[in-house]
């Protein structure tokens, strides 16, 4: 029931827009039908599909950017409390300046794709950090007395200890990065279409604007929303499966 | 009854001192006095309980004898055994909870001590299974911590704490959140095993009856800041049983333990 309602509701209003559309004979530059928006999808698909590459590999590098400098930066406040007063409140300014206008500033000074990587790491690497951060600062006191006891090391506190014990919270951090470095990719490809150049999906859905071409900005749309959901379903599944043996979080209700 | 007294002490005097605490006292950051000054000497082999009201210091007490807690004043000292390579392999520690890693089997957790002593994994599996053997585990080696009862989890601690083959086994109040039942049948384990490896068993408890069924000798602290108010030897035929537990001589010891307690929980509003 949980998966059919959403779906039933989907096609329900799919087909109240069609219908819609067709009734009313709004023309596809104002409003285009389900179907035509296939059709484009279909039809632009050489074209789409090439973007669609480029942003989810913008997309992938910043997040795999952001989930080591997350987790990396995370382990040196761990280990020293003066880098992380000296470092925390410039990762904050960092997460709360918008990164649409930190983007024009970016493209000036990088090179077009490496200042839209940086955006999507900009985005999505504060979550990574302070869950990180959470996730090592949680660990049982008892456990960690344990490992004073039988005169663990540094490292090896770190590889038994407060990784495992940080893990639910870093596949949490990462969840989020991913749909997040979505948006930067996003955004920072709009900033970049604005001055001319680009070939992503946010850079299509820009041009498609700018050329009234409606439907291919609704295609666009559409597979940016099916790659927000492929990510965030794939990180949902690595997490489930790295954790369903111990974490509260991955077992059933009844286990 | 006083030749038995003297005896005794001869042996106390003869054998060497697995633990010998001397004006230990604990102040922390805040101001508050938690223990002290304690003098406690505890004899190897001996099985032997600190028992006195919630927040009287006696956890404190047993984390500074593992080291975990540095006292603020006196001096402790633990006798270790020739040729120990790792700090604190002459000490095996069970805590209030299981405190397993949940991310791990039952086996590697027994086996953690040893793997971070630097014991090859082969052998150290070995010895973890030999450890879970000891406390009826054996096949639970696999399994993961939330897949067990509160009292195997317990078990698995106390394997844990047992795989380093420590002189020295330090428990603070290990079974107090499991039922009656259980906490029984692991009253008995432990003494069991503590007859079979003749180690030395510093246990923390705030059950007087727990304390006599299990120890040799009682000790009873006094409200914070714990001091020692009573030391009582209970002597009773071994090995002990169920039959000790429903005899006269247990409840006559139970009735002195618990008019030694009183003094500390009189005039405690606050429990």
């Amino acid at each position: 029931m949980r998966f059919v309602l959403p779906v039933v509701v989907f096609a329900a209003g799919l087909f109240a827009w069609e219908l819609v559309v067709r009734i009313k004979d709004i023309p596809p530059y104002v409003l285009p039908a389900p179907s035509v928006i296939v059709v484009t999808l279909i039809k632009d698909w050489a074209v789409l599909s090439q973007s669609l590459a480029t942003t989810l590999l913008t997309t992938l590098e910043g997040f795999v950017a952001a989930s080591i400098g997350g987790i990396a930066l995370a382990l040196l406040f761990n280990q020293s409390k003066w880098v992380e007063y000296s470092l925390f409140p410039y990762a904050v300014v960092l997460q709360v300046t918008p990164v649409i206008a930190i983007a024009p500033l970016l493209l000036i000074y990088l090179e077009q794709q490496t200042a839209v990587v940086v955006c999507a790491f900009i985005v999505a690497f504060f979550p990574v950090l302070s869950n990180t951060t959470l996730g090592l600062n949680s660990v049982d006191r008892n456990l960690a007395g344990l490992f004073q006891l039988y005169g663990a090391s540094k490292p090896q506190t770190l590889r038994f200890l407060k990784l495992p014990a940080a893990l639910p919270h870093i596949l949490g951090g990462l969840r989020i990065a991913g749909g997040l470095s979505l948006i930067g990719a996003v955004v920072a490809e709009i900033a970049a279409g604005t001055a001319g150049a680009g070939s992503g999906l946010a850079y299509r859905i820009a041009e498609s604007g700018y050329r009234l071409n409606i439907p291919r900005m609704f295609a666009a749309l559409l597979l940016l929303s099916l790659a927000g959901i492929v990510i965030y379903g794939v990180l949902a599944l690595v997490s489930h499966l790295v954790l369903r043996r111990w974490h509260e979080s991955a077992l059933g209700k009844e286990s | 009854m006083s030749a038995a007294q003297i005896s005794s002490t001869v042996e106390a005097s003869l054998t060497a001192l697995a633990v010998s605490l001397r004006g230990v006292t604990k102040t922390y950051d805040n101001g508050v006095m938690a223990l002290g000054p304690l003098d406690l000497a505890v004899c190897k082999g001996e099985f032997i309980s600190l028992l006195g009201p919630s927040g009287c210091g006696k956890s404190t007490a047993l984390r500074i004898i593992a080291g975990l807690s540095a006292p603020s004043s006196g001096t402790v000292r633990v006798a270790r055994h020739e040729g120990e390579v790792q700090p604190g392999h002459g000490i095996g520690f069970v805590f209030q909870e299981p405190t397993l890693m949940p991310w791990t089997s039952v086996r590697e957790n027994v086996r953690l001590p040893l793997k971070l002593g630097g014991v090859a994994k082969a052998q150290g599996r070995a010895r973890a299974d030999e450890a879970l053997a000891s406390v009826g585990l054996t096949d639970f080696a696999d399994a993961y911590p939330r897949e067990l009862s509160g009292g195997m989890k317990m078990r698995v601690s106390l394997a844990r704490a047992l795989v380093t083959d420590p002189d020295i086994l330090l428990m603070d109040e290990p079974f107090a959140a499991l039922d009656e039942i259980t906490r029984f049948r692991l009253n008995n384990d432990l003494l069991a095993l503590w007859r079979a490896l003749g180690k030395t068993v510093i246990f923390v408890t705030h059950s007087v009856f727990e304390s006599v069924y299990l120890s040799q000798r009682v000790v009873v602290m006094t409200a914070r800041p714990g001091r020692i108010q009573a030391d009582l030897r209970i002597e009773t035929v071994e090995p002990r049983g169920e039959e000790f537990r429903t005899s006269t001589a247990y409840s006559d010891y139970c009735r002195r333990v618990s008019a030694a307690l009183a003094p500390s929980y009189s005039g405690q509003s606050t429990l």
